[in-house]
């Protein structure tokens, strides 16, 4: 009788091109890569350098995402000359290597994550690595994907391989109905403030349970995206009809017999009954409320009822080291009500919450509402598609009435690499994935939180529950 | 990629858990095409108050750690951000391995890319390294990769250490990971044939 296998374990063996030794040392075949303009440059001078020739191309996708301005009218132009020299040379290796690249002005832009959820460059099952962290977002797929280095990205494209290690297996079973206006971000920030920012160093996340199955593609991406948030080297939901519908007739998706072939084969993506998960943890949805972050981690978050944390509270001294010093840098007094914290800045966008459901729930909360006097607030959709499908719902009219500048793709403020950044001691309240130190532009204050929550901070001026604004 | 066997020299201390790529190496340092000129960007905020104006009471900036050749590091040194700069500026600094109790993955794999063990150690083990090292007088250290032991030369006690015999065989040899795949070529080929005739959708 064959050993019940985890849902990743099966997605590295399907992988497996050879073991290396007999302690999960392996050569893993990666199905999919997508580059950027920004950790590509140096894996391709290697290549050269080495005169080497890219494996396999057609696994291969380039998109411009990071250092692009977002301003309202798309334009070529980057200001800054060593931004702009990093795009145009990926523009350059794209076409020596022979990888198809979605430029600036292409229809089909946007955050490299979003792309290839939305294009159909990631089915289920596959082995997807790129060289930016949330790769792992399409987990939400099915798909075993993380972020590597530059270092691997050459190796990658060299090999379409790379030398991998099993890492350790983590179910997380989430059972129960979520309540109105929390959201999936609300939930993966609660089990990223429960697990800690390195509670699942050296795991890949299996995400079970009933609040999974009722939760919209989209949501599950941006479960899987934010995980990495607390260290997991991957995270995955099983595919299942959602996820098919999701993928029927996306430009990059099988079609015909194909499209039947890979459907019938993705229903056998899921844990064995009784395989075994070298750890186990539960939570139920209906406890969780809408968080927001208070410090300079991820794992720094409260539901928004709660208070500013008191380092004097914790006993072990590098924690409470690390709060005060958080506190110190984000302006704020232990005590203080989470909903008193005011705010200068609103961003809504991200690889996390850029997609057109995050949209909708941030235009459900502004729309006949202005955004409180002070306040700049930004809209940048994840991709170019969003944004246009947003302008076809007429979501882009909700955000200017609302006050809200309405803009166009890119990663924008969330890793602030191209114009788009806060000012120091500015404070925002962000859809964004990283509250650390300068994320946002050096100096900034960051408080991370769902799209639908950044709408109700941006009207109030403060930070604030939504629930009020969404209740029927 | 240059090997690493024994390695003498100072080592120094930071304590402070969950500190990021960002940190690390900040966006102004991410615009090259190339990996030079990352040396000022490593840990620049927490070095220098602007450029070229060095924080003097931060410990990278007073002697003898100025010259350290080893990094104690905090809990889970390295998360965040995939950018491999990080390393770059860290290896460009003089840094040869770093010390601690979890590293971001994907920073442990970049360092091993570069040469850099990233060396796992229980927390009281890191304590004590911790407390030793910010002595500068006892911030001596030898890092022995082959013999998987870290001496400090203040008390003279040894620390074995678990390594990833892998890991440990490419960084002593100082091998380049890309080589090494493309050596089985034919093997990735074979995988292939079959994989795509199991999987046509995916080909």
């Amino acid at each position: 009788m064959t050993q019940a296998r985890t849902l990743y374990r099966k997605i590295v063996d399907a992988h497996t091109v050879q073991r290396i030794d007999d302690r999960g040392n392996l050569l893993l075949y990666v199905d999919r890569q997508v580059l950027n303009e920004y950790t590509s440059p140096q894996a391709f001078s290697a290549l050269r350098e080495a005169r080497r020739r890219v494996w396999r191309p057609k696994n291969s996708l380039a998109v411009v995402d990071h250092v692009n301005p977002t301003a309202p009218v798309r334009t070529l132009a980057i200001a800054d000359s060593a931004k702009a020299k990093q795009v145009s040379y990926l523009g350059e290796n794209c076409r020596e290597f022979g990888i198809e690249l979605f430029d600036v002005l292409d229809k089909r832009q946007g955050i490299e994550h979003v792309v290839a959820t939305e294009q159909g460059f990631v089915l289920p099952g596959m082995v997807v690595a790129a060289g930016d962290s949330h790769t792992i977002t399409h987990g939400g797929l099915g798909a075993l994907a993380f972020g590597i280095g530059t270092s691997e990205i050459e190796h990658l494209l060299a090999t379409q391989t790379l030398q991998y290690r099993l890492q350790r297996s983590m179910r997380i079973t989430i059972d129960g109905t979520l309540g109105t206006g929390v959201t999936a971000k609300d939930l993966v920030m609660a089990v990223i403030r429960d697990i800690g920012a390195d509670g699942a160093a050296g795991h890949v996340i299996e995400y079970a349970g009933g609040a999974f199955r009722a939760m919209s593609v989209e949501g599950r991406l941006t479960v899987c995206n934010m995980s990495v948030e607390a260290a997991a080297r991957g995270a995955l939901i099983a595919p299942d009809d959602k996820v098919v519908d999701y993928l029927r007739e996306r430009p990059r998706a099988p079609r015909g017999r194909m499209w039947d072939e890979a459907v019938e084969r993705w229903k056998t993506l899921r844990s064995d009954e009784d395989a075994k998960f070298e750890r186990d943890i539960r939570l139920d949805a209906s406890h969780i409320e809408p968080m927001v972050t208070w410090g300079t981690s991820p794992d720094q978050a409260s539901a928004i009822g709660g208070v500013v944390p008191d380092p004097a509270q914790e006993s072990d001294s590098t924690r409470r080291r690390d709060m005060q010093r958080a506190l110190e840098y984000m302006g704020l007094t232990p005590g203080e009500r989470l909903d008193a914290i005011r705010i200068d800045r609103a961003f809504i966008g991200s690889c996390t919450n850029g997609r057109i459901e995050d949209l909708r729930d941030a235009a459900r909360v502004l729309r006949g509402r202005r955004i409180a006097q002070g306040v700049r607030g930004m809209v940048v959709p994840g991709s170019t598609a969003v944004h246009d499908q947003a302008e076809a719902e007429g979501l882009d009219r909700v955000f200017l009435e609302a006050g809200f500048e309405w803009r166009q793709s890119g990663c924008s403020m969330c890793v602030a690499m191209n114009d788009d950044h806060l000012l120091p001691g500015e404070r925002c309240a962000s859809s964004t994935n990283r509250n650390f130190e300068g994320r946002q532009g050096a100096g900034g204050r960051t408080h991370l939180m769902s799209p639908a929550m950044v709408a109700a901070a941006a009207i109030a001026g403060r930070l604030t529950d939504l629930r009020p604004l969404v209740s029927p | 990629m240059k090997p690493f066997t024994i390695v003498t020299g100072v080592a120094a201390p930071l304590p402070r858990a969950n500190i990021d790529t960002d940190q690390i190496m900040p966006k102004q340092f991410l615009k090259g095409v190339d990996r030079s000129g990352l040396r000022d960007g490593f840990l620049f905020d927490m070095r220098f108050a602007a450029p070229g104006v060095p924080r003097p009471d931060f410990i990278l900036n007073r002697d003898p750690w100025r010259d350290a050749k080893f990094l104690v590091v905090g809990a889970n040194y390295g998360c965040g951000s995939s950018r491999e700069h990080a390393v770059w500026g860290m290896v460009q600094l003089g840094i040869r391995a770093v010390i601690g109790t979890q590293f971001g993955g994907i920073f442990y794999d970049n360092c091993l890319r570069n040469g850099v063990p990233a060396i796992l150690l229980p927390e009281n083990d890191v304590e004590g390294l911790l407390t030793l090292t910010a002595d500068g007088a006892r911030s001596e250290i030898t890092v022995d990769l082959p013999a998987q032991a870290i001496v400090a030369h203040a008390t003279g006690k040894s620390i074995a250490f678990t390594f990833d015999p892998v890991h440990k065989d490419m960084l002593v040899r100082g091998i380049s990971a890309v080589d090494a795949t493309l050596e089985r070529s034919e093997t990735i080929e074979a995988f292939e044939s079959t994989y795509y005739a199991e999987n046509p959708w995916l080909a």
